[in-house]
């Protein structure tokens, strides 16, 4: 048995938001992975719960009128690693996500509740910050929508208001098209572990392959909320698509990136990792959107 | 304070069953307490040994991080639910004890269920996506070398490969 106080489903998401208004208290539960696991480790012990698992309208991969990706906040790790949208334009959110725990925990885990918990482990954060998420959130005032960016306020803190929930995650389609896209996940072990670093690079070549576009890098664990390398990115931009470049675009991620010491990891071993998986990131991005890194010719 | 109780209606293992459930309980208590069905062991309840993992609407769940209430109108299948009519035993079960991947037999039930899944997909798996989708258990006596070999025997054997189930072997360990 868990030690809650009290349980209400909600039916669908404005009963959620009207069950959250009445009991203030509450907090919400999605799959549960996480909100079960400190429920039992003592953490949250006692409290209400308003579930939200049992709305089926949050899950599953669409399309808007306007060609953004939409995915329902419930959806399933394990769904959106095999759902054909995802697969199709932002593969790399899959293969990210296929990395979260074990099998077990990618058919119960959500990547609603995987960015609601503002963890920056979160194998899901580092690649909705690269591809600019859009955050979908409703409440008593109805429906806002704020960048993923915006979304993340501090370490274990998101906007999320009182009586308000995510409903979805929407990715613009200037956001996806042409982009390309890697993940590397850097932790000791492949299952059930979390990150020390996640990194997250994806890029747009110009039509000759030649050109980088555009570059985004967002990193999970190199800071207190999964972020972006302005710097970088600025660095990269517009640039060839060649050896020196890529490389400098690694090291300029030390401009940005504000790794801590752990038990996981010292600083300076994150932010050697954090250039290398930059680099290693970015070369494949390349190679997937069909472009060859040139040596450069002297 | 007043226990609140919720009319949970699911099948499990083939049967359509009800019963009222405390809303505190875990899928694994409902299981275990109310079913019976003590296939489904209590590990770490925290979700990270796969001991009380069970296939609902055909993916896999540790049922311990699992509120019994959202079993409402699903299909459970449990360890039970694998043997025949007359208590014979699956090909999976029968590959376990053949490769001795048993041995405590603790996580074996959580094990089973996973291979299931796989079984059930009807395709060949390499050998890493074997492993991978056999992650999520821990097993404290085997050494998971014959559960793998057992997982993809039987995996080949469903699959009409007699001669390469029996080529399988011993360790195809990578370092
Ligand atoms: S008992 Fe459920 S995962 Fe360990
Ligand atoms: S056989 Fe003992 S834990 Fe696996």
């Amino acid at each position: 048995m868990y030690d809650i106080k009290a349980l209400y489903e909600a039916e669908s998401a404005e009963h959620a938001v009207r069950l959250l208004i009445e009991h203030p208290e509450a907090q919400i539960i999605a799959g549960g992975s996480d909100v079960l696991v400190q429920m039992r480790e003592g953490r949250r012990a006692g409290k209400e719960l308003v579930s939200i698992y049992g709305i089926d309208a949050l899950r599953g991969v669409s399309y808007e009128a306007d060609g953004a990706i939409r995915i329902g906040s419930l959806t399933s790790f394990s769904h959106i690693t095999r759902d054909p949208i995802i697969q199709k334009h932002i593969n790399v959110l899959g293969e990210a996500v296929d990395m979260v725990g074990g099998p077990q925990i990618r058919n119960i885990g959500t990547i609603g509740g995987n960015t609601c918990n503002g963890v920056t482990s979160a194998d899901s954060a580092s690649t909705l910050h690269a591809w600019d998420a859009i955050v979908e959130i409703l409440g008593p005032e109805g429906i806002r929508r704020i960048p993923i960016h915006d979304f993340y306020i501090k370490a274990g803190t998101v906007d999320l208001r009182p009586g308000e929930l995510q409903t979805a995650l929407i990715i613009p389609k200037a956001a996806y098209e042409g982009y390309y896209g890697h993940y590397i996940k850097y932790a000791m072990r492949n299952a059930m572990d979390i990150a020390t670093t996640g990194c997250s690079v994806n890029v747009k070549l110009s039509p000759d392959k030649k050109i980088m576009e555009d570059v985004r890098i967002a990193y999970g664990v190199a800071g207190p909320v999964p972020m972006r390398a302005p710097q970088a990115e600025e660095a990269a931009k517009g640039k060839p698509a060649e050896e020196t470049y890529v490389k400098a675009f690694a090291q300029a991620v030390l401009e940005d990136i504000r790794p801590r010491d752990s038990w996981r990891a010292s600083k300076a071993f994150r932010q050697h990792i954090a250039v290398v998986l930059a680099e290693r990131a970015l070369r494949k991005s390349i190679e997937l959107a069909g472009g060859e890194i040139h040596e450069q010719t002297v | 304070m007043s226990r609140q109780y919720k009319l949970v209606s699911c099948t499990i293992n083939g049967k359509p069953v009800e019963k009222m459930v405390d809303v505190r309980a875990s899928l694994t208590d409902m299981l275990r307490d109310d079913y019976r069905l003590t296939s489904v062991k209590k590990g770490c309840e925290v979700g990270e040994c796969g001991a009380c993992n069970v296939i609902i609407n055909g993916e896999c769940f540790n049922s311990c991080i699992y509120l019994a209430v959202w079993a409402q109108g699903k299909e459970i299948l449990t360890l039970e639910g694998l043997a025949g009519p007359n208590g014979e035993l699956s090909d999976i079960q029968q590959a376990f004890m053949d490769e001795a991947a048993v041995q405590c037999g603790f996580c074996s039930p959580g094990f089973i269920m996973s291979a299931v899944e796989i079984l059930e997909e009807k395709r060949e798996l390499s050998d890493e996506d074997i492993r991978k989708r056999m992650s999520g258990h821990l097993c404290r006596c085997t050494g998971y070398e014959n559960i793998f070999r057992a997982v993809k025997k039987t995996m080949l054997k469903r699959l009409g490969k007699e001669k390469e189930a029996e080529a399988v072997t011993h360790c195809t360990l990578k370092v």
